[in-house]
């Protein structure tokens, strides 16, 4: 064994790239398992292709995993990694031009024959041409290392063996990094636990992996990246899709209410499907439906009837379901849509990021058709964003959308999991008795007679004896709910549901400024919370102050909110759309916003967004 | 409480709490809601509004769980008059609201109202979906052959030829025939009834009620402002006995009156055909087709269902079809129950707190 030094390292950032079929994404979500266990703080941000498997060793099929991990509060996954692992031509040639010079590249050289650098356009091999010189290279057989360390498996066939690949480049990794293995055995054991032959190639690869890096002299030092400081509590990594999912099935436990999800499959939306239907120990219940339409109808179906009813989808989901929101809308009844942005219009780009349904939510409806929205700002946040969104939904019998995006859906953080007495408490009556009396002094019910507090109306549903009434989408009469054409009680009808929206309590809008003289604050919403702070970061580190607010209420904003943008020289809001929440806040508060946007289905990057702020900086100082 | 297991027939309105025997007779009236009817005057509607108002109190159900659910059109007004629960939805939409309230309420009775246009136009994959999933609930599928709230276009069950506003010159559209398509689409109920026919529709009523699962009940439905006559061969004294062939389980099938009755063979070929009943006794001309809904394969009942042709010659009524299978909504509740008895009983703070952990957390401090 040759001795070696071990660097303390601050942060990292590391990409996993290879084709669709090389276990990119697996291989990345057991290297952030293992820098979870460690305590670091991390971000993650797969990116994959929209085909299952775009045709082998091309760049379209190229699918990458990025981790940041460091030993202080990680905020993105990071601009540019400090090492790629390229698993083939395509994925070094996709991911080059953000590796910055002198970063490390670890590259599968088995891959690299003439035949798959000719996919992709490279005439000569990089790696042996000298046009990689300015990197620190280290070319690995790594397939045919690892067939090699399983030459004892006499019951796998070749192909089964180069599969196990990614578990070797998984094992340098952790080895490099000093990552411990034990949480991605017992991972594999599940896994494989049926099939015994695979799970031992795949164990004994993850250890050539790892010894490789002791044995060969190739690699100078390993790395320690020590543990963030967190503050105390039992920790878990999480999605934004899986915090989205336990948020409801919390929300549906604090309500004391069944939760119903009415969905259809779609990216990225799915993975709520997937987790809430293995929730059934929860009284959850799932309805894969026919189509969009009849999934926000199951689900508006299921809170007529009690339920807590969600429905989960993206951007061509959200415009098919438009109809039966304004249904709900007018019903009154406690709703929850929840909107994974991708990248659009159309089918858009299925699998990547984008904000730009903020609009569509507002207002893609027929007529007056007011519904609360929220986002959530971080992946952990999605679940605390859909506890918010079942209490507004219930606490004012409405409709209430709840953006994420592709990149909270699949990204990843450290969650400290709560206990469940420290959840907000969220009882919901029913309506049990008649409540008004009729002009013989009979007691009736009123199914449009309000709380006059939060303007809701009783949420009254079959089975309660005494309280039959019909709704319906049609215009009803104030409190009686009957068909009502009358002009002054549509009226009167129109600007009542606006109220009930617009009177939906909401925290004020936090401002963080830590010197308190920043002329310029940097708003947003949804995920660019972390490239905002992450920026806001080098930006004060640079000597100058800047503020920053992230809004999770869209609809209604903030009280504080107009107040907030009054007390700055500049706002600037970055978003990853064309300008949608410059064009309310424009609209609602006449000022001058600074828009900063980009649709890239891309998160933005700490260094764009520093420089956008730092250029409004200097219009101001 | 669930009935995954259908060892027999179980009734639709199983877990439907019913009267406590004491309560008073429930009559017409107690359905009747006090919100004016506003159909044009001679409207089918009202035939089927008063023929439903007057056979709920036979269900002997408590008012409060009984749920209508309708989509758009004239006929999905229909639960503003009846004093249950009930909710007039969006065109097309209401098998979907109503899969959500029958899967996550086993202790209701179920029913949709709908259209030609609002169950086979835009709502034709919510209708299709909710027939092969089987559904514990009721549609009634009323049939006026146009589309009437929006003032007489042709729907999809407008005969080819049918001159509209929107088709001048005839439409030229071939039609559906809901049972057919019903059969399709795998429903385990399908029965087809004449609004003017009180005693026969309430039976089907009766008996789509408890069937368990999707029971689609086609009902012809006179709109005399826009598509009067649709039906009045088959209302015409003279005519309905030639033409209506009454479908009755255990019976041979006939048309006719007496002196000049058919009867339904099938044929060498697998054709069925109607030929005199002197014939038929022969056994010549093919075996004759006696009616049992309770067969497992469709395919008699869609050949029974294709004996109807736009020009009404023969019109077969009654119930096509009648099996028992397994319905969606107690699939999906035995999954969510046995996963929670398994378990040990409903989550309890503890069993979130667990969830919420997941397998693989580290502690801080
Ligand atoms: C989304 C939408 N499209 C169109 C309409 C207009 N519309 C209302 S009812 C109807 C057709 C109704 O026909 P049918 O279901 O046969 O009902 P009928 O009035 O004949 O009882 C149409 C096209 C609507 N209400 N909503
Ligand atoms: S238009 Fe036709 S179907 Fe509609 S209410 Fe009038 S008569 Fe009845
Ligand atoms: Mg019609």
């Amino acid at each position: 064994m040759t001795s070696r030094t071990v660097q303390t390292l601050d942060r990292v950032v590391i990409r996993f790239a290879g084709d669709s079929g090389d276990g990119m994404q697996l291989t990345g979500d057991r290297f952030t398992s293992e820098t979870a266990a460690m305590g670091n703080d991390l971000s993650t941000l797969p990116n994959f292709p929209a085909e299952i498997r775009a045709p082998q060793g091309t760049l379209p099929g190229v699918s990458s995993f990025q981790l940041h991990f460091a030993d202080h509060d990680v905020l993105t996954p990071g601009d540019a990694p400090d090492v790629l692992v390229a698993m083939n031509p395509a994925a070094l040639k996709a991911n080059l031009p953000d590796l910055p010079r002198g970063a490390t590249l670890i590259a599968n050289t088995d891959e690299f024959s003439a035949r798959n650098l000719a996919k992709v356009g490279y005439p000569a091999n990089p790696l042996e041409d000298g046009s990689l010189e300015s990197w620190h290279v280290h070319p690995v057989a790594l397939t045919s290392i690892t067939v090699e360390a399983l030459a004892e498996f006499g019951g796998l066939t070749r192909k089964e063996k180069e599969r196990a690949k990614n578990m070797f480049a998984l094992g340098l990794l952790s080895w490099m990094y000093t990552r411990p293995t034990t949480g991605t055995e017992a991972f594999l054991e599940k896994k494989f636990g049926g099939q015994p032959e695979i799970l031992a190639a795949n164990l004994a690869a993850l250890r050539a992996g790892w010894n490789y890096g002791e044995t060969t002299e190739d690699f100078a030092s390993t790395f320690v990246v020590n543990p963030a400081p967190m503050p105390p509590g039992t920790y878990r990594n999480v999605t934004g899709n899986t915090a989205l999912a336990l948020g409801l099935v919390a929300a549906s436990h604090r309500t004391g209410r069944p939760l119903v999800l009415g969905s259809y499959p779609i990216t990225p939306a799915s993975d709520i499907l997937h987790a809430l239907s293995g929730m059934k120990r929860h009284g959850v219940t799932t309805i894969q439906a026919e189509d969009e339409i009849a999934g926000i109808g199951i689900a508006l179906g299921a809170a007529y009837g009690g339920s807590i009813g969600v429905t989960t989808t993206s951007g061509p989901g959200i415009a098919l379901k438009s109809e039966t929101i304004g249904l709900a809308v007018s019903l009154e009844l406690p709703l929850v849509v929840v909107d994974i942005q991708r990248g659009g219009p159309s089918t858009g780009l299925p699998t990547k990021t984008e904000q730009a349904d903020l609009l569509q939510v507002m207002f893609g409806r027929n007529g007056e058709s007011p519904v609360p929205v929220l986002a959530a700002q971080t992946p952990a946040d999605c679940f605390d964003m859909a506890l918010e969104a079942v209490r507004v939904a219930t606490a004012y019998r409405t409709p209430v959308v709840l953006l994420s995006d592709g990149y909270l859906a699949n990204g990843s953080e450290p969650w400290a999991v709560p206990e469940t007495a420290d959840l907000p408490a969220m009882a919901v009556d029913l309506a049990a008795e008649p409540n008004a009396t009729d002009d013989a002094g009979e007691p009736v019910f009123r199914p449009y007679l309000r709380d006059p507090a939060t303007l809701a109306r009783p949420w009254a549903v079959p089975g309660t004896p005494g309280l039959e009434h019909r709704i319906g989408g049609i215009e009803k009469a104030d409190v009686t709910g009957d068909i009502s054409y009358d002009p002054d009680n549509h009226d009167r009808m129109v600007r009542l549901r606006q109220a009930k929206v617009d009177g939906v309590v909401v925290p004020d809008l936090e401002v963080d400024d830590p010197t308190g003289e920043a002329k310029v604050l940097v708003l947003g919403w949804g995920s660019t919370y972390g490239p905002i702070a992450a920026a806001a970061r080098v930006v004060r580190n640079a000597g100058h102050a800047v503020a920053r607010a992230h809004l999770r209420h869209l609809n209604p904003f903030p009280a504080n909110l107009g107040a907030v943008l009054a007390r700055y020289d500049r706002v600037v809001v970055p978003e990853m759309n064309t300008g949608q929440l410059a064009m309310l806040l424009r609209a609602r508060y006449l000022v001058d916003v600074r828009s900063y946007t980009s649709v890239r289905g891309l998160p933005f990057t700490t260094v764009e967004l520093a420089d956008a702020v730092s250029t409004t900086l200097e219009e101001v100082s | 409480m669930t009935t995954a297991d259908l060892g027999m027939p179980v009734s639709g309105l199983q877990n439907v709490p019913p009267l406590p025997d004491d309560a008073p007779r429930q009559a017409k009236r107690d359905f009747t809601s006090d919100q004016e009817v506003r159909w044009c005057p001679g409207c089918g509607d009202y035939v089927i509004l008063a023929a439903v108002q007057s056979f709920l109190p036979e269900l002997g159900l408590r008012r409060e769980n009984i749920v209508f659910v309708s989509g758009i059109g004239c006929s999905s007004r229909f639960p503003y008059y009846l004093d249950t629960y009930g909710m007039h939805s969006i065109h097309g939409r209401a098998p979907a609201i109503a899969t959500g309230l029958a899967t996550s309420r086993p202790d209701l009775s179920v029913w949709v109202v709908t259209g030609d246009g609002d169950a086979l136009s835009i709502g034709g994959n919510h209708l299709i979906h909710a027939l092969r999933r089987n559904v514990n609930m009721t549609i009634l599928l009323f049939n006026n052959q146009i589309y009437g709230l929006t003032k007489g276009q042709y729907s999809p069950t407008s005969r080819p030829g049918t001159v509209t506003k929107s088709s001048p010159l005839g439409s030229v559209d071939s039609p559906f025939n809901p049972v057919s398509l019903a059969l399709g689409a795998e429903a385990t109920f399908v029965a087809r009834a004449m609004e003017s026919d009180r005693a026969e529709l309430k039976e089907i009523l009766k008996a789509a009620a408890e069937h368990r699962g999707t029971a689609l009940v086609e009902i012809y439905q006179n709109c005399p402002i826009f598509n009067d006559g649709a039906f009045e061969v088959l209302k015409d004294r003279s005519q309905q006995e030639a033409r209506i062939v009454r479908l009755r389980s255990g019976e041979a099938i006939t048309v006719g009156a007496e002196d000049d009755r058919k009867v339904l063979v099938r044929q060498g070929s697998g054709v069925m055909k109607f030929i005199a009943e002197e014939q038929a006794e022969t056994g010549e001309k093919g075996a004759v087709v006696v009616h049992d809904p309770t067969l497992d394969d469709p395919s008699q009942a869609f050949q029974l269902s294709r004996l109807d042709t736009p020009d009404m010659t023969h019109v077969p009524m009654g119930i096509f079809r009648q099996v028992a299978r397994p319905t969606y909504d107690d699939l999906v509740r035995s999954q969510v129950d046995g996963a929670v008895t398994a378990a040990g009983g409903p989550a309890t703070d503890e069993d979130l707190t667990a969830l919420l952990r997941g397998r693989d957390t580290w502690t801080v401090g």
